[in-house]
Formats: C-alpha cells, structure tokens, sequence
C-alpha cells in the first residue's frame, strides 16, 4: 500500500496511534508516514476522529496508546519540542477577537519567542496581504480573512509542518482557491502539511490522502492508489425520475450504490460483469447509459456506507 | 397555524421546557441556585450577631483586695467579658490591645479595695478598642449599670452608707483608636478589602473561562507555554488595577471622609500585594474550577458572600459562634481588615502586621497550589 521510505524524509511517523474517551474509542490504532515536502489529505465524515488525532499529534491531547516521531521528535514525550515546530490551525477560529490583526500576530510571534519580532510581523502581514487591513479587530473579519490570518499566526515561527484542521470550511470559493494556491506554494518551499477536509476538490489537490471512519484508517495513498483499492466499477445513467431508479437499482445485489450526482446517478458495483448483468434490465426507453471512471467521490460514500455497516450497527 | 396569535401557549411552553433543560445540564449553576441560600440562611441565622458576647478581655490587676476581685467575678458573670489573659503592665495591656488579641483591657488600680472602702470613689480604667464601634458600645453600656449592682452585696453593715446616692466606683471608659465612635473611621479602610476581594477574584475567574469559552484556550495550548507563564502573565495586570483601588479609597479616606491615618502607609501597600495576589489565586483557580464564565462568576460570589459576612467587615467578628470565626480566620479579608484597620487607626507597626500577613500568604499559596494542580495542559 505505502512504498517504503526513508525514515528521515517523514515528517510524521506515528503507529497505533489511539484514544478513548470513557469506553468510546475515538481514534483507533492509526497508523500514519508522511513525507517532507507534502501535502497530506485527511478525509472522513464527522465525527471519525480526524480532529483529536491531530491534537494528539501536537500534544493538545495524550495519547492512551501508540507511539511515534513527529519531525523527528517523540510524539508522547516531546509535545513541547513539538508545539514549537509545528503550526497548528484549530477548526474554529481560535484568535482574540478583540485583538486587531497586528496585535494577534505579535502576541504568537512573543510567545514563541521569535527574534527580531516586528520585522517577523511586518512580513507575515505582507505575505498573506493583511498589511492593509493590520490595524482590524479580528473579530470585525470575515471567514476568508479570519483564515487568512489564522494561516499566518500559524506560519509566523517557521514551523516545518502545518496541521491544519477544516481550514477552509466556511470559506468563499474564490478565497479557497487562493488559499490553495498558498499551501502548494509553502509546499514547494519544504513545508509538510497535514489537512482535513471534506470537499473533494481539495482532497484531489494532495499529494496523498487517507480516509479515516470511526476512528479507523480505511484507505490512504494517491488519489488514484485510492481510487484502485476500491475496485469499483462505475456507470452513469441520466433520465426522468432518476430517484425512483435509484430505489429500484438499489435492491439489486451487484449495485453496491446508486448515488445521485446533479442530473445523474452514479451506480457503481465490486464485480464488473455482475454489475453490467443486472443493470441490463434497466438500459431502456429514456435512460441514457456510460461507463464512467470511478471517482473520489464514489470511493468515499463507498467506504463510508462499508464503515457504517461494520462498526455502526 | 398559530403564527399570528398574539401569545401562543405552546410557543411559551417551548420556552420554559428548553430553559429547565438548560437548567438541569448546568450542574453548578443549579448547585449555586440552591446553595447560596442556604449559606445565607445560615451566615445571617446563626452566625451573625449584632449583640456580641463573650469580648475577649485582659485583666491588669493591681489591686489584692477582696472588692477588687468581687467585680472582676460581676464583670465575667455579665457574659459581654470572657477574660483571656492576664498582663501586668500598662506596657503590656497596649501591646494586647494593638494587636487584638483583646478587645478590652480592664485596669484595676492599686489600692482599689482600700480607696473603695474609705468612700473616695476609686476608679476603674476600661481601655476599649474602638475600631469597630459596634463591637465595643453594648458591653461598654452594660459596664455601667454593672458598677452599680455589683458591689451591693459587699457594701452592707457599716458600708451600706457607701452603697447610697452616689456610685461608689468611677468608672472611667477609654475608647481607643476611634474615640469619638465613627462608624466611617471602621468602614472606610475595610472597604479597601472588600472591594479589593469583590473585583480580583471576579475579573480573574474570569479570565480562563473566557479563553475556553471563546475557544482560544486550544490555540493557547498549542503553542509552546507552561501553566505557571498563562497564570502569572494572567495575574500581572489585575494587580496594578488592585493598587488603582487602593489609592483611590486611601485618598478618598483622607479626603472625603477624614479618616486618620496613624500607621506607615508603603507598609499598607506591601501587606495590599500580598492581598491581591491571594485573591487573585482565588479567582484564577475558580475559573480553572468553572465551565463558563458565567459558573465562574457564581464561583466568585460563593467566595465573596463569607468573606463579606464573616470577616468581622459588616458585623462584629468577635460577636459570631467560634465555628463562624473558625470559618472567618481561614478568609484572607478577615486578616486584611485587622492589617488595615491596624496601620491605619492604630498605628500599627511591622510585628502587628506580620502576625495576621502569614495567614493571607498561606492562603495565597494553597489556592495557587491547587490552580496551578487544575490548570490542565492538553484539552483532556
């Protein structure tokens, strides 16, 4: 599944990673390598644990068991070694709301002790163009320039790798773009990132990605390693009344799932031949069929419904 | 359906099912509803006493003659006196008086019983600290009609001439440090400590809450910084706002109210920052203790309704049930109080102060202690 690699070149290395809270396990032994340099996609429906396994990997929460480096420090021992070399970006916007821009960036910037500290400001505020808009309470912003400063806060001790969690939910699509456009640039640069989302778009714009559900890692690799894994098959189908063919095709063994994308339905199945039998009885009058390439999108409501079914009932 | 009517019931049913949930998830909340009553109910039944009894009271006894001991018995039987200790000098007696250990001293002169007995109207020196007008006015009232009855007994046969017109004994009432019984001179220096313990603890429990609360905690944690850094750099403001307090009800004392100031007044500043930070402590380990901020602010009041009641600042500490005073000397205002009221009407030096500044310095570093033990480092 991963190719071997050298240790040195991962920025995280961390294995059986787990943590309850009472008798619920919220994250369950996961394992994960990532490598200098890349950008690391964390995919996973609410609640599968993405958020408290990266609080435990900066030290945010401790770990019941696993172990593992993270930028080649103990990830239970060395949290402090860790914080100072990581940026991490909470879900929720975590800044003093009553602060303007300026004052936020220089408080980080002190309690990291950073050298040089207004020069270290003044070039955050200028890399992501807040200088503009420096002497703004943060809690006047909107959700783009909230992200925005986050971003910098985050990036305002040189850490070596980013965790950030769901930045861009909230965010206009033109902001998200650009805020990609920003990642792949510090990537370029050397910088590691480890990022949750769920839009698919963005999932596609990592290097390597994993999908966890219920505190289990279910797949990781490329975007189309992840896609091969699955081994599904995909037809698209459009035409009137697509939700009542939807229930229909559903009942069918070979359809694992019928899912409506806009105007058409993706049908997708394990076995090709089965899934071409079965669906022979439905390619009449105004359905319109194509064999279609599995996409990310089928893989991950494919591995959600196969989670929900093991772990959930 | 009902979208037009004017009051829906079951719109307002919707409102008070919600607030009883609400009301139910909140557990200290609740607890507060229900406990602050009680230690109402309890502080102003059973401790608060406007009447107080049982002075503590030290005796200078000069006088070897049977009349002399016969009032000391009549003064005791009174129940105002619980006599403490003995001294034997003047020198003494002031020492006692100033550091309150008693709140009375009774001087009983050489000679007394002689003096009594050939009718020349000995007298009696009550030395009474006044600080605290309150506290001293019933028992000194008590005193006088006392004299009267007292000797009554003794003064029969060929003395009960001396028992007649006129009061065989005179009995002379000293009211020290607040001669002219100003309530004000009483009030005044010990609002320092109220409002000091009102706004600390307060605006610092405050503090952690609302980084939790506003979510700021988490990004807080992630950043490379220890408990003791986030407490002290926390802390740290609030102590120059404490000394804006004191300065302006110091200047307000003298200028308002004209309150004397007898004692050294760098020396009040010094025993001040001791108070602060122990309430501060206070404050910081509550918000460690709180959910939110509005449980801290609850948090805070628990604190403040004792310190208010049982310090010996709204009613005489002297007049409250042991167990009450047990509960009050743990509380760092009720050694604030005898600080401040000390320096300022008594004139009170280093030895006076240090005897109650230990107690609020332990006070502060328990509390600390504990904060710092609560305050958690990961978000577990």
């Amino acid at each position: 599944m991963t190719t071997v690699v050298d240790r040195q070149d991962l920025a995280i290395d961390v294995s059986g990673m787990t943590k309850r809270f009472g008798a619920h396990t919220v994250v369950d032994h996961i394992g994960l390598q990532v490598r200098r340099g890349e950008i690391y996609g964390f995919l996973g429906p609410n609640g599968s644990g993405k958020t408290t396994f990266i609080r435990m990997l900066c030290g945010l929460l401790r770990a019941d068991e696993g172990s593992g480096t993270c930028l080649g420090h103990d990830v239970i021992r060395q949290s402090d070694a860790i914080k100072a070399a990581v940026g991490y970006m909470t879900q929720r916007f975590s800044f003093y709301e009553d602060l303007s821009i300026e004052e936020n960036l220089d408080f980080v910037a002190r309690m990291f002790g950073i050298p040089d500290r207004r020069a270290a400001v003044a070039r955050s505020l200028e890399r992501l163009g807040l200088a503009g808009r420096r002497e703004q309470l943060a809690g006047q912003l909107s959700g783009g320039w909230k992200q925005r400063l986050a971003l910098a806060a985050c990036l305002i001790h040189q850490p070596r790798l980013l965790l950030l969690d769901e930045p861009t939910a909230g965010v206009d699509p033109k902001a998200r773009r650009e805020f990609w456009e920003q990642i792949h640039e510090l990537a370029a640069e050397g910088l590691t990132f480890l990022i949750t989302t769920h839009y698919m778009d963005e999932a596609e714009r990592c290097h390597r990605l994993a999908y966890i559900s219920y505190g289990k890692l279910l797949a990781n690799g490329t975007v189309s390693d992840v896609i091969q894994q699955a081994r599904l098959t995909t037809w698209s189908v459009s035409g009137p009344h697509l939700h009542q063919l939807a229930v229909e095709l559903r009942r069918q063994p070979a359809v694992q799932q019928a899912v409506a994308f806009g105007d058409r339905l993706h049908v997708s199945g394990a076995d090709p031949v089965a899934l071409e039998t079965a669906l022979a009885a439905f390619r009449t009058g105004p359905y319109v069929w194509h064999r279609v390439d599995t996409g990310l999108e089928d893989v991950f409501i494919h591995l959600m419904e196969q989670s929900s079914d093991k772990f959930a009932s | 359906m009902k979208i037009s009517v004017p009051f829906a019931l079951s719109r307002f049913w919707a409102i008070v099912v919600k607030e009883f949930i609400q009301m139910r998830r909140d557990r200290i909340t609740f607890g507060m509803m229900i406990g602050v009553p009680l230690i109402q109910l309890v502080l102003f039944g059973f401790a608060i006493n406007a009447d107080p009894k049982h002075l503590p009271t030290a005796v200078l006894l000069a006088d070897y003659g049977a009349q002399g001991r016969t009032l000391l018995q009549a003064i005791r039987n009174s129940t105002y006196f619980e006599f403490v200790r003995e001294v034997t000098t003047e020198q003494e007696a002031e020492e006692v008086l100033s550091r309150g250990e008693a709140q009375f001293v009774i001087n009983i002169p050489p000679n007394f019983s002689r003096d009594l007995l050939r009718g020349e109207r000995p007298a009696i020196l009550v030395e009474a600290d006044a600080t605290d007008p309150a506290a001293t006015s019933n028992a000194v009232s008590s005193l006088r009609v006392l004299m009267a009855k007292a000797l009554q007994h003794d003064l029969r046969g060929p003395l009960e001439p001396l028992a007649g017109s006129q009061d065989p004994i005179e009995l002379r009432v000293h009211a020290r440090y607040n001669p002219e019984a100003i309530t004000q001179y009483n009030i005044v220096p010990g609002l320092m400590g109220v409002v000091l313990t009102m706004t600390m603890v307060m605006i610092t429990g405050l503090a952690i809450t609302r980084e939790r609360e506003r979510g700021t905690m988490e990004n807080l944690l992630s950043m490379p910084t220890k408990p003791f850094e986030v407490m002290i750099g926390k802390v740290l403001p609030y102590i120059l706002v404490g000394y804006i307090q004191v300065i302006l009800i110091l200047l307000a004392a003298h200028f308002l109210f004209g309150v004397p100031v007898y004692g050294n007044i760098p020396m009040l500043f010094l025993a001040a920052l001791i108070f602060i930070v122990a309430n501060l402590a206070m404050g910081i380990t509550f918000s460690t203790l709180a959910q939110n901020q509005l449980q801290a602010m609850q948090l805070s009041f628990f604190f403040f309704l004792p310190s208010l009641l049982l310090s010996g600042f709204m009613f005489p500490f002297r007049g409250m049930p042991q167990w009450a005073q047990s509960i009050g000397e743990m509380l760092p205002l009720t050694h604030f109080l005898r600080i401040v009221r000390g320096i300022m009407l008594k004139g009170n030096g280093v030895e006076e102060v240090v005897l109650q500044l230990w107690q609020i310095a332990l006070f502060a570093v328990v509390v600390l202690v504990i904060g710092v033990k609560r305050y958690r480092q990961t978000l577990d």
